[in-house]
Protein backbone atom coordinates (compact mmCIF):
# COMPACT_ATOMS: atom_id res chain seq x y z
CA UNK A 1 0.00 0.00 0.00
CA UNK A 2 1.51 3.21 -0.83
CA UNK A 3 1.43 6.17 1.08
CA UNK A 4 0.80 9.46 -0.16
CA UNK A 5 2.53 12.66 0.82
CA UNK A 6 0.68 15.16 2.69
CA UNK A 7 -1.11 17.74 0.78
CA UNK A 8 0.94 21.30 1.39
CA UNK A 9 -2.15 23.77 2.44
CA UNK A 10 -2.25 25.64 -0.69
CA UNK A 11 -3.62 28.94 0.82
CA UNK A 12 -1.36 29.44 3.63
CA UNK A 13 1.81 29.06 0.89
CA UNK A 14 0.18 31.31 -1.58
CA UNK A 15 0.39 34.54 0.92
CA UNK A 16 -2.48 36.96 1.82
CA UNK A 17 -4.94 36.98 -0.82
CA UNK A 18 -4.92 39.54 -3.23
CA UNK A 19 -7.02 42.29 -3.78
CA UNK A 20 -8.34 40.95 -6.96
CA UNK A 21 -9.21 38.00 -4.71
CA UNK A 22 -11.05 39.70 -1.94
CA UNK A 23 -13.46 41.68 -4.65
CA UNK A 24 -14.09 37.98 -6.04
CA UNK A 25 -14.92 36.99 -2.26
CA UNK A 26 -17.29 40.08 -1.85
CA UNK A 27 -19.13 39.27 -5.00
CA UNK A 28 -19.62 35.85 -3.98
CA UNK A 29 -21.03 36.64 -0.43
CA UNK A 30 -23.24 39.26 -2.18
CA UNK A 31 -24.43 36.58 -4.49
CA UNK A 32 -24.88 34.29 -1.58
CA UNK A 33 -26.91 36.98 0.02
CA UNK A 34 -29.06 37.62 -2.96
CA UNK A 35 -29.63 34.01 -3.06
CA UNK A 36 -30.81 33.55 0.70
CA UNK A 37 -33.14 37.10 0.22
CA UNK A 38 -35.01 35.08 -2.20
CA UNK A 39 -34.88 31.65 -0.52
CA UNK A 40 -36.37 33.79 2.81
CA UNK A 41 -39.03 35.43 0.94
CA UNK A 42 -40.14 32.42 -0.73
CA UNK A 43 -40.49 30.80 2.58
CA UNK A 44 -42.31 34.07 4.03
CA UNK A 45 -44.91 33.40 1.55
CA UNK A 46 -45.67 29.81 1.88
CA UNK A 47 -47.38 27.75 5.44
CA UNK A 48 -46.57 26.96 7.39
CA UNK A 49 -46.17 30.22 9.45
CA UNK A 50 -44.45 30.89 12.65
CA UNK A 51 -47.00 33.17 13.87
CA UNK A 52 -45.40 32.80 17.69
CA UNK A 53 -41.37 33.10 16.49
CA UNK A 54 -42.77 36.45 14.83
CA UNK A 55 -43.99 37.39 17.85
CA UNK A 56 -41.37 36.66 19.76
CA UNK A 57 -38.81 38.41 17.72
CA UNK A 58 -41.13 41.36 17.27
CA UNK A 59 -41.65 41.60 20.94
CA UNK A 60 -37.92 41.13 21.95
CA UNK A 61 -36.35 43.03 18.91
CA UNK A 62 -38.96 46.09 18.80
CA UNK A 63 -39.96 46.72 22.62
CA UNK A 64 -36.32 46.27 23.58
CA UNK A 65 -35.28 48.84 21.62
CA UNK A 66 -37.87 51.45 22.15
CA UNK A 67 -35.64 53.40 24.62
CA UNK A 68 -32.39 53.70 22.27
CA UNK A 69 -34.35 54.59 19.44
CA UNK A 70 -37.08 57.19 21.47
CA UNK A 71 -33.59 58.45 23.65
CA UNK A 72 -31.97 58.82 19.66
CA UNK A 73 -34.96 60.55 18.28
CA UNK A 74 -35.70 62.98 21.33
CA UNK A 75 -32.08 64.19 21.00
CA UNK A 76 -32.14 63.89 17.51
CA UNK A 77 -35.27 66.69 17.98
CA UNK A 78 -33.52 68.66 20.31
CA UNK A 79 -30.55 69.83 18.19
CA UNK A 80 -31.97 70.27 15.13
CA UNK A 81 -34.74 72.68 16.56
CA UNK A 82 -32.04 74.60 18.50
CA UNK A 83 -30.32 74.60 14.32
CA UNK A 84 -32.68 75.56 12.71
CA UNK A 85 -34.31 78.30 15.30
CA UNK A 86 -30.95 80.07 15.34
CA UNK A 87 -30.49 79.99 11.50
CA UNK A 88 -34.13 80.83 10.76
CA UNK A 89 -34.14 83.52 13.49
CA UNK A 90 -31.42 85.01 11.57
CA UNK A 91 -33.59 85.74 8.62
CA UNK A 92 -36.33 86.88 10.59
CA UNK A 93 -38.30 83.27 9.92
CA UNK A 94 -38.10 81.30 13.01
CA UNK A 95 -42.14 80.86 13.22
CA UNK A 96 -41.09 78.35 10.19
CA UNK A 97 -39.27 76.17 12.16
CA UNK A 98 -41.91 73.78 12.99
CA UNK A 99 -42.06 73.85 8.81
CA UNK A 100 -38.41 72.50 9.04
CA UNK A 101 -38.20 70.36 11.89
CA UNK A 102 -40.96 67.83 10.95
CA UNK A 103 -39.48 67.47 7.42
CA UNK A 104 -36.04 66.49 8.22
CA UNK A 105 -37.32 64.24 10.88
CA UNK A 106 -40.06 62.62 9.30
CA UNK A 107 -38.34 62.22 5.47
CA UNK A 108 -34.90 61.81 6.75
CA UNK A 109 -33.51 62.26 10.78
CA UNK A 110 -36.20 59.76 12.13
CA UNK A 111 -35.66 56.52 9.54
CA UNK A 112 -32.22 56.87 9.13
CA UNK A 113 -31.28 57.99 13.25
CA UNK A 114 -33.42 55.03 14.37
CA UNK A 115 -31.51 52.09 11.42
CA UNK A 116 -28.39 53.20 12.43
CA UNK A 117 -28.50 52.78 16.27
CA UNK A 118 -31.01 50.32 16.82
CA UNK A 119 -30.12 48.38 13.75
CA UNK A 120 -27.04 48.02 14.65
CA UNK A 121 -28.17 47.01 18.00
CA UNK A 122 -30.64 44.31 16.21
CA UNK A 123 -28.41 43.87 13.64
CA UNK A 124 -25.19 42.50 16.09
CA UNK A 125 -27.68 41.07 18.30
CA UNK A 126 -28.96 38.45 15.49
CA UNK A 127 -25.41 37.77 14.13
CA UNK A 128 -24.01 37.04 17.12
CA UNK A 129 -27.02 34.62 18.24
CA UNK A 130 -27.17 32.73 15.05
CA UNK A 131 -23.71 32.52 14.96
CA UNK A 132 -22.98 31.33 18.52
CA UNK A 133 -25.71 28.62 17.33
CA UNK A 134 -23.70 28.15 13.67
CA UNK A 135 -20.32 27.43 15.63
CA UNK A 136 -22.31 25.03 18.10
CA UNK A 137 -23.78 22.96 15.42
CA UNK A 138 -27.55 24.06 16.61
CA UNK A 139 -28.03 25.15 13.07
CA UNK A 140 -26.57 21.59 11.88
CA UNK A 141 -28.78 19.95 13.84
CA UNK A 142 -32.03 21.93 12.93
CA UNK A 143 -31.17 20.75 9.91
CA UNK A 144 -30.32 16.94 11.16
CA UNK A 145 -33.57 16.91 12.41
CA UNK A 146 -35.55 17.85 9.78
CA UNK A 147 -36.20 21.37 10.07
CA UNK A 148 -35.40 24.05 8.06
CA UNK A 149 -32.99 26.71 9.37
CA UNK A 150 -34.21 28.97 7.04
CA UNK A 151 -37.83 28.92 7.85
CA UNK A 152 -37.19 28.57 11.96
CA UNK A 153 -34.65 31.23 12.52
CA UNK A 154 -34.03 33.31 9.23
CA UNK A 155 -38.17 34.24 8.28
CA UNK A 156 -39.28 34.99 11.73
CA UNK A 157 -36.24 37.47 12.30
CA UNK A 158 -36.35 39.34 9.10
CA UNK A 159 -39.94 39.49 9.29
CA UNK A 160 -39.66 41.13 12.66
CA UNK A 161 -37.58 43.41 11.80
CA UNK A 162 -39.37 44.31 8.57
CA UNK A 163 -42.43 45.22 11.39
CA UNK A 164 -40.65 47.01 13.92
CA UNK A 165 -37.93 49.40 12.12
CA UNK A 166 -41.14 51.03 10.83
CA UNK A 167 -42.73 51.34 13.98
CA UNK A 168 -40.09 52.59 15.93
CA UNK A 169 -39.63 55.06 12.78
CA UNK A 170 -43.22 56.39 13.75
CA UNK A 171 -42.07 56.98 17.66
CA UNK A 172 -38.93 58.32 16.78
CA UNK A 173 -41.02 60.88 14.27
CA UNK A 174 -43.55 61.65 17.55
CA UNK A 175 -40.97 61.97 19.90
CA UNK A 176 -38.37 63.94 18.01
CA UNK A 177 -40.89 66.42 16.78
CA UNK A 178 -42.43 67.04 20.58
CA UNK A 179 -38.74 67.35 21.96
CA UNK A 180 -37.97 70.35 19.38
CA UNK A 181 -41.10 71.95 20.49
CA UNK A 182 -40.68 72.22 23.34
CA UNK A 183 -37.13 73.20 23.03
CA UNK A 184 -37.93 75.72 20.32
CA UNK A 185 -40.83 77.07 23.10
CA UNK A 186 -37.98 77.33 25.81
CA UNK A 187 -35.22 78.80 23.50
CA UNK A 188 -36.75 80.80 21.43
CA UNK A 189 -40.28 81.67 22.88
CA UNK A 190 -42.26 80.09 19.99
CA UNK A 191 -45.67 78.45 21.00
CA UNK A 192 -46.38 74.96 20.71
CA UNK A 193 -49.24 75.80 18.93
CA UNK A 194 -47.49 77.91 16.28
CA UNK A 195 -44.70 75.00 16.18
CA UNK A 196 -47.69 72.27 15.32
CA UNK A 197 -49.88 74.55 13.42
CA UNK A 198 -46.71 75.35 10.79
CA UNK A 199 -45.68 71.80 10.81
CA UNK A 200 -48.68 70.19 10.40
CA UNK A 201 -49.86 72.71 7.26
CA UNK A 202 -46.21 71.35 5.93
CA UNK A 203 -46.11 68.07 6.24
CA UNK A 204 -47.75 65.71 3.60
CA UNK A 205 -48.26 61.97 3.53
CA UNK A 206 -45.95 61.21 1.02
CA UNK A 207 -43.34 63.01 3.46
CA UNK A 208 -44.62 60.66 6.08
CA UNK A 209 -45.04 57.72 3.92
CA UNK A 210 -41.60 58.21 2.69
CA UNK A 211 -39.92 57.60 6.41
CA UNK A 212 -42.11 54.83 7.03
CA UNK A 213 -41.35 53.18 3.47
CA UNK A 214 -37.17 53.67 4.84
CA UNK A 215 -37.93 51.79 7.81
CA UNK A 216 -39.16 48.90 6.49
CA UNK A 217 -36.18 48.96 3.89
CA UNK A 218 -33.55 49.30 6.17
CA UNK A 219 -35.55 46.84 8.56
CA UNK A 220 -35.43 44.26 5.51
CA UNK A 221 -31.29 44.86 5.31
CA UNK A 222 -30.65 44.96 9.18
CA UNK A 223 -32.51 41.70 9.32
CA UNK A 224 -31.08 39.69 6.19
CA UNK A 225 -27.60 40.92 6.66
CA UNK A 226 -27.76 39.94 10.56
CA UNK A 227 -29.23 36.52 9.36
CA UNK A 228 -26.27 36.00 6.62
CA UNK A 229 -23.68 37.15 8.54
CA UNK A 230 -24.60 34.92 11.92
CA UNK A 231 -25.58 31.89 9.37
CA UNK A 232 -21.74 32.02 7.19
CA UNK A 233 -19.71 32.43 10.26
CA UNK A 234 -16.40 30.55 10.18
CA UNK A 235 -13.52 30.12 12.81
CA UNK A 236 -15.62 29.77 16.19
CA UNK A 237 -15.93 32.18 18.79
CA UNK A 238 -13.63 34.81 16.83
CA UNK A 239 -15.54 34.06 14.07
CA UNK A 240 -18.57 35.32 16.13
CA UNK A 241 -17.21 38.30 17.07
CA UNK A 242 -15.89 38.97 13.44
CA UNK A 243 -19.48 38.66 11.96
CA UNK A 244 -20.99 41.26 14.75
CA UNK A 245 -18.72 43.59 13.73
CA UNK A 246 -19.34 43.06 9.87
CA UNK A 247 -22.61 43.51 10.54
CA UNK A 248 -22.67 46.39 12.10
CA UNK A 249 -20.31 48.11 9.38
CA UNK A 250 -22.02 46.45 6.48
CA UNK A 251 -25.54 47.87 7.68
CA UNK A 252 -24.79 51.13 8.42
CA UNK A 253 -23.17 51.50 4.96
CA UNK A 254 -26.20 49.59 3.24
CA UNK A 255 -28.35 52.30 5.18
CA UNK A 256 -26.80 55.44 4.01
CA UNK A 257 -26.29 53.59 0.43
CA UNK A 258 -30.54 52.61 0.39
CA UNK A 259 -31.39 56.09 1.58
CA UNK A 260 -29.55 57.96 -0.86
CA UNK A 261 -31.34 55.35 -3.98
CA UNK A 262 -34.75 55.46 -1.47
CA UNK A 263 -34.86 59.61 -1.30
CA UNK A 264 -33.98 59.84 -5.06
CA UNK A 265 -36.94 57.64 -5.87
CA UNK A 266 -39.47 59.34 -3.89
CA UNK A 267 -37.90 62.71 -4.64
CA UNK A 268 -39.02 62.12 -8.71
CA UNK A 269 -42.53 60.60 -8.03
CA UNK B 1 -28.05 -3.96 -3.43
CA UNK B 2 -31.42 -2.19 -4.65
CA UNK B 3 -31.27 -0.48 -8.00
CA UNK B 4 -29.84 3.30 -8.27
CA UNK B 5 -32.55 4.33 -10.76
CA UNK B 6 -34.79 5.38 -8.28
CA UNK B 7 -35.98 8.90 -8.04
CA UNK B 8 -35.33 10.42 -4.92
CA UNK B 9 -38.46 11.82 -4.38
CA UNK B 10 -39.49 7.56 -4.25
CA UNK B 11 -37.42 7.26 -0.77
CA UNK B 12 -38.80 4.97 1.48
CA UNK B 13 -36.67 3.01 3.66
CA UNK B 14 -36.83 -0.76 3.70
CA UNK B 15 -35.96 -3.04 6.78
CA UNK B 16 -32.91 -4.67 5.83
CA UNK B 17 -31.70 -8.14 6.62
CA UNK B 18 -29.10 -8.36 9.42
CA UNK B 19 -25.63 -7.65 7.91
CA UNK B 20 -26.58 -6.43 4.31
CA UNK B 21 -25.45 -3.52 2.98
CA UNK B 22 -27.22 -0.57 4.30
CA UNK B 23 -24.77 2.48 2.93
CA UNK B 24 -22.31 2.59 0.80
CA UNK B 25 -19.87 5.61 0.44
CA UNK B 26 -18.27 5.15 -3.30
CA UNK B 27 -15.33 6.83 -4.79
CA UNK B 28 -16.07 9.70 -2.62
CA UNK B 29 -14.02 12.60 -2.91
CA UNK B 30 -14.15 15.82 -1.37
CA UNK B 31 -12.23 19.15 -0.75
CA UNK B 32 -12.46 22.62 1.61
CA UNK B 33 -10.73 25.08 -0.98
CA UNK B 34 -7.50 23.41 -1.46
CA UNK B 35 -7.33 21.07 1.57
CA UNK B 36 -8.58 17.57 -0.13
CA UNK B 37 -10.18 15.55 2.98
CA UNK B 38 -11.24 12.36 0.81
CA UNK B 39 -9.95 11.00 -2.59
CA UNK B 40 -11.55 8.46 -3.98
CA UNK B 41 -12.86 7.17 -0.86
CA UNK B 42 -14.83 3.48 -0.28
CA UNK B 43 -16.77 2.72 3.02
CA UNK B 44 -19.43 0.21 3.13
CA UNK B 45 -21.63 -0.15 6.18
CA UNK B 46 -23.90 -3.10 7.41
CA UNK B 47 -27.23 -3.40 8.39
CA UNK B 48 -27.25 -3.84 12.51
CA UNK B 49 -23.40 -3.76 12.84
CA UNK B 50 -21.41 -0.62 15.09
CA UNK B 51 -19.04 0.67 12.30
CA UNK B 52 -16.81 3.04 13.59
CA UNK B 53 -14.60 5.13 12.21
CA UNK B 54 -11.13 6.31 13.25
CA UNK B 55 -8.78 8.50 12.36
CA UNK B 56 -6.35 11.69 13.55
CA UNK B 57 -7.83 15.20 14.08
CA UNK B 58 -8.68 16.88 10.65
CA UNK B 59 -8.83 13.60 8.45
CA UNK B 60 -12.69 14.28 7.70
CA UNK B 61 -14.38 11.73 10.15
CA UNK B 62 -17.00 13.88 10.99
CA UNK B 63 -17.25 15.28 6.80
CA UNK B 64 -18.34 11.69 6.56
CA UNK B 65 -21.01 11.69 8.43
CA UNK B 66 -22.34 15.43 7.73
CA UNK B 67 -22.23 13.96 4.21
CA UNK B 68 -24.10 11.11 4.63
CA UNK B 69 -27.02 13.25 6.55
CA UNK B 70 -26.67 15.61 3.85
CA UNK B 71 -25.21 18.78 6.27
CA UNK B 72 -22.28 18.47 3.00
CA UNK B 73 -22.23 16.91 -0.41
CA UNK B 74 -19.23 15.13 -1.80
CA UNK B 75 -17.56 17.02 -4.84
CA UNK B 76 -17.88 13.57 -6.29
CA UNK B 77 -18.57 10.05 -5.91
CA UNK B 78 -21.95 8.63 -4.76
CA UNK B 79 -23.09 7.69 -1.50
CA UNK B 80 -25.91 5.24 -1.78
CA UNK B 81 -28.08 4.35 1.03
CA UNK B 82 -30.13 1.17 0.71
CA UNK B 83 -29.75 1.87 -3.29
CA UNK B 84 -30.83 5.65 -3.16
CA UNK B 85 -28.01 7.85 -4.26
CA UNK B 86 -28.20 10.37 -1.82
CA UNK B 87 -25.68 12.39 -3.32
CA UNK B 88 -28.41 13.63 -5.79
CA UNK B 89 -31.30 14.64 -3.18
CA UNK B 90 -32.46 18.50 -2.54
CA UNK B 91 -32.76 19.60 1.07
CA UNK B 92 -36.60 18.70 0.50
CA UNK B 93 -35.88 15.00 -0.33
CA UNK B 94 -33.53 14.75 2.46
CA UNK B 95 -36.28 15.24 5.01
CA UNK B 96 -37.24 11.34 4.48
CA UNK B 97 -33.63 10.31 5.19
CA UNK B 98 -33.27 12.32 8.17
CA UNK B 99 -36.30 10.43 9.75
CA UNK B 100 -34.37 7.31 9.46
CA UNK B 101 -30.61 7.95 10.03
CA UNK B 102 -30.00 10.32 12.84
CA UNK B 103 -27.12 12.32 14.28
CA UNK B 104 -25.24 12.76 18.08
CA UNK B 105 -23.44 15.98 17.71
CA UNK B 106 -20.24 16.34 19.13
CA UNK B 107 -21.23 18.86 21.57
CA UNK B 108 -24.73 17.43 21.63
CA UNK B 109 -25.85 20.91 20.02
CA UNK B 110 -28.76 21.19 22.38
CA UNK B 111 -30.94 24.27 21.36
CA UNK B 112 -30.36 26.72 24.48
CA UNK B 113 -33.57 27.95 24.04
CA UNK B 114 -35.48 25.04 24.74
CA UNK B 115 -35.37 22.84 27.78
CA UNK B 116 -34.60 19.21 27.77
CA UNK B 117 -37.98 18.25 27.02
CA UNK B 118 -38.68 20.72 24.15
CA UNK B 119 -35.25 19.75 22.75
CA UNK B 120 -36.29 16.34 23.01
CA UNK B 121 -39.52 16.87 21.51
CA UNK B 122 -38.21 19.02 18.31
CA UNK B 123 -37.99 15.81 15.88
CA UNK B 124 -41.09 14.68 16.46
CA UNK B 125 -42.97 17.63 16.06
CA UNK B 126 -41.07 18.37 12.67
CA UNK B 127 -41.36 14.90 11.33
CA UNK B 128 -45.12 14.28 12.57
CA UNK B 129 -46.60 17.37 12.73
CA UNK B 130 -50.06 15.95 13.48
CA UNK B 131 -49.16 13.87 16.61
CA UNK B 132 -51.09 14.73 19.46
CA UNK B 133 -49.12 16.17 22.48
CA UNK B 134 -49.96 13.55 24.86
CA UNK B 135 -47.88 11.37 23.16
CA UNK B 136 -45.63 13.23 22.40
CA UNK B 137 -44.83 14.27 25.89
CA UNK B 138 -44.67 9.84 26.72
CA UNK B 139 -42.78 9.66 23.68
CA UNK B 140 -40.24 12.08 25.56
CA UNK B 141 -40.13 10.41 28.64
CA UNK B 142 -39.64 7.02 26.99
CA UNK B 143 -36.44 8.43 25.39
CA UNK B 144 -35.22 10.20 28.12
CA UNK B 145 -35.86 7.06 30.26
CA UNK B 146 -33.57 4.76 27.82
CA UNK B 147 -30.87 7.30 28.26
CA UNK B 148 -31.20 7.01 31.99
CA UNK B 149 -32.15 10.80 32.47
CA UNK B 150 -36.04 10.66 33.55
CA UNK B 151 -37.79 13.49 34.43
CA UNK B 152 -35.55 15.87 33.20
CA UNK B 153 -37.74 17.49 30.88
CA UNK B 154 -37.72 20.87 32.39
CA UNK B 155 -34.16 21.29 32.72
CA UNK B 156 -32.33 23.89 30.75
CA UNK B 157 -29.29 22.91 28.52
CA UNK B 158 -27.26 24.89 30.81
CA UNK B 159 -28.19 23.17 33.97
CA UNK B 160 -26.28 19.70 32.48
CA UNK B 161 -23.24 18.24 32.00
CA UNK B 162 -21.16 17.33 29.74
CA UNK B 163 -22.23 13.42 29.79
CA UNK B 164 -25.75 14.59 30.61
CA UNK B 165 -26.04 16.57 27.53
CA UNK B 166 -24.90 13.90 25.43
CA UNK B 167 -27.15 11.97 26.58
CA UNK B 168 -29.99 14.27 25.70
CA UNK B 169 -28.69 15.05 22.07
CA UNK B 170 -29.29 11.28 22.24
CA UNK B 171 -32.46 10.78 23.24
CA UNK B 172 -33.53 13.89 20.62
CA UNK B 173 -31.69 11.71 18.55
CA UNK B 174 -33.55 8.47 18.89
CA UNK B 175 -36.85 9.89 19.16
CA UNK B 176 -38.13 9.13 15.92
CA UNK B 177 -37.22 5.66 16.48
CA UNK B 178 -33.98 6.17 13.36
CA UNK B 179 -32.70 2.96 11.84
CA UNK B 180 -28.94 4.44 11.41
CA UNK B 181 -27.67 6.25 14.23
CA UNK B 182 -24.44 8.53 13.70
CA UNK B 183 -21.97 9.42 16.75
CA UNK B 184 -19.93 12.27 16.45
CA UNK B 185 -16.74 11.83 18.56
CA UNK B 186 -19.16 10.52 21.40
CA UNK B 187 -16.42 10.13 24.37
CA UNK B 188 -14.06 13.29 23.48
CA UNK B 189 -13.77 16.27 26.41
CA UNK B 190 -15.37 13.56 28.82
CA UNK B 191 -14.06 11.66 32.17
CA UNK B 192 -13.22 7.91 32.28
CA UNK B 193 -16.19 6.96 33.87
CA UNK B 194 -18.69 8.94 31.44
CA UNK B 195 -16.89 7.98 28.74
CA UNK B 196 -17.33 4.14 29.60
CA UNK B 197 -21.31 5.00 30.59
CA UNK B 198 -21.78 6.33 27.07
CA UNK B 199 -20.23 3.18 25.45
CA UNK B 200 -22.58 1.44 27.17
CA UNK B 201 -25.03 3.35 25.83
CA UNK B 202 -23.78 2.59 22.05
CA UNK B 203 -24.11 -1.17 23.08
CA UNK B 204 -27.48 -0.60 24.34
CA UNK B 205 -28.97 1.02 21.19
CA UNK B 206 -27.82 -1.81 18.95
CA UNK B 207 -28.98 -4.43 21.47
CA UNK B 208 -32.86 -2.53 22.73
CA UNK B 209 -33.28 -0.47 19.03
CA UNK B 210 -31.82 -3.12 16.99
CA UNK B 211 -29.63 0.30 15.27
CA UNK B 212 -27.09 0.50 13.05
CA UNK B 213 -24.24 2.94 14.30
CA UNK B 214 -21.64 4.90 12.83
CA UNK B 215 -19.26 6.12 15.29
CA UNK B 216 -16.53 8.51 14.21
CA UNK B 217 -13.33 9.09 16.99
CA UNK B 218 -10.25 9.11 18.01
CA UNK B 219 -10.84 7.54 21.36
CA UNK B 220 -9.03 3.91 20.87
CA UNK B 221 -10.54 1.99 24.22
CA UNK B 222 -14.38 3.38 22.86
CA UNK B 223 -13.55 2.10 19.54
CA UNK B 224 -12.56 -0.95 20.49
CA UNK B 225 -15.28 -1.29 23.20
CA UNK B 226 -18.23 -0.41 20.74
CA UNK B 227 -17.22 -1.37 17.27
CA UNK B 228 -18.07 -4.66 15.05
CA UNK B 229 -15.67 -3.20 12.57
CA UNK B 230 -13.50 -0.68 12.82
CA UNK B 231 -12.53 1.50 9.65
CA UNK B 232 -9.15 3.59 9.58
CA UNK B 233 -9.40 6.72 7.90
CA UNK B 234 -5.63 8.16 6.71
CA UNK B 235 -4.35 10.05 4.05
CA UNK B 236 -7.87 11.03 2.38
CA UNK B 237 -9.29 6.83 2.16
CA UNK B 238 -10.01 4.29 4.28
CA UNK B 239 -6.55 2.03 4.48
CA UNK B 240 -8.09 -0.34 6.22
CA UNK B 241 -11.70 -2.12 7.73
CA UNK B 242 -11.67 -5.25 10.22
CA UNK B 243 -13.21 -6.75 13.49
CA UNK B 244 -11.13 -5.29 16.49
CA UNK B 245 -8.88 -8.52 16.33
CA UNK B 246 -8.00 -7.86 12.89
CA UNK B 247 -7.39 -4.05 13.20
CA UNK B 248 -5.62 -4.68 16.69
CA UNK B 249 -2.97 -6.97 14.83
CA UNK B 250 -2.89 -5.00 11.81
CA UNK B 251 0.84 -4.23 9.86
CA UNK B 252 -0.91 -1.52 8.24
CA UNK B 253 1.62 1.54 8.89
CA UNK B 254 -0.88 3.95 9.45
CA UNK B 255 -2.70 1.86 11.73
CA UNK B 256 -0.07 0.63 13.38
CA UNK B 257 1.00 4.40 14.25
CA UNK B 258 -2.38 5.06 15.30
CA UNK B 259 -2.52 1.99 17.83
CA UNK B 260 1.71 2.27 19.00
CA UNK B 261 0.73 6.25 19.41
CA UNK B 262 -1.98 5.08 21.76
CA UNK B 263 0.80 2.42 23.94
CA UNK B 264 2.96 5.00 24.06
CA UNK B 265 0.06 7.66 25.54
CA UNK B 266 -0.75 4.99 28.39
CA UNK B 267 2.50 3.52 29.40
CA UNK B 268 4.85 6.02 28.51
CA UNK B 269 7.68 4.18 30.30
CA UNK B 270 7.84 1.15 27.87
CA UNK B 271 4.32 -1.07 28.10
CA UNK B 272 4.57 -4.81 28.71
Amino acid sequence: MTTRQPEVDAAAASGPPSLMDRAKERLESLGALSRMTGQVFSRAVRPPYDWRGLVYHTESLGVRSLPIALLTAMFAGLVISLQFGYFLSRFGVQYTVGRVVILTLFRELAPVLTALTVGARIGSGIAAELGAMTVTEQVDAIRALGADPLRKLVVPRVLACLIVLPVLTVFADVVGLVAGALVVNFQYAITLNLFFQGALDAVLMPDFASGVFKGAVFGLIIGLVGCFRGLTVEGGTEGVGRATTQTVATTSVSVCLADFFITQLTLSL
Amino acid sequence: MRSSSQTPSEFAFQPPRPGEQLIYFEHLTKAFGAKRVYDDMDLDVRAGETLVVMGGSGTGKSVLLKCLIGLLSPDTGRILFQGHDLTRFTEEQFIPVRRHVAMVFQGAALFDSLNVGENVAYPLREHFPDMPADEVRARVAEKLALVDLPNTERLMPSDLSGGMRKRVGLARAIATEPEVILWDEPTTGLDPVTTQSINVLINSMKTRLGCTSIVVTHDMVSAFTVGDRIAMLANRRIVQVGNPREMLHSTVPEVRAFLDARRVELFPGGAR
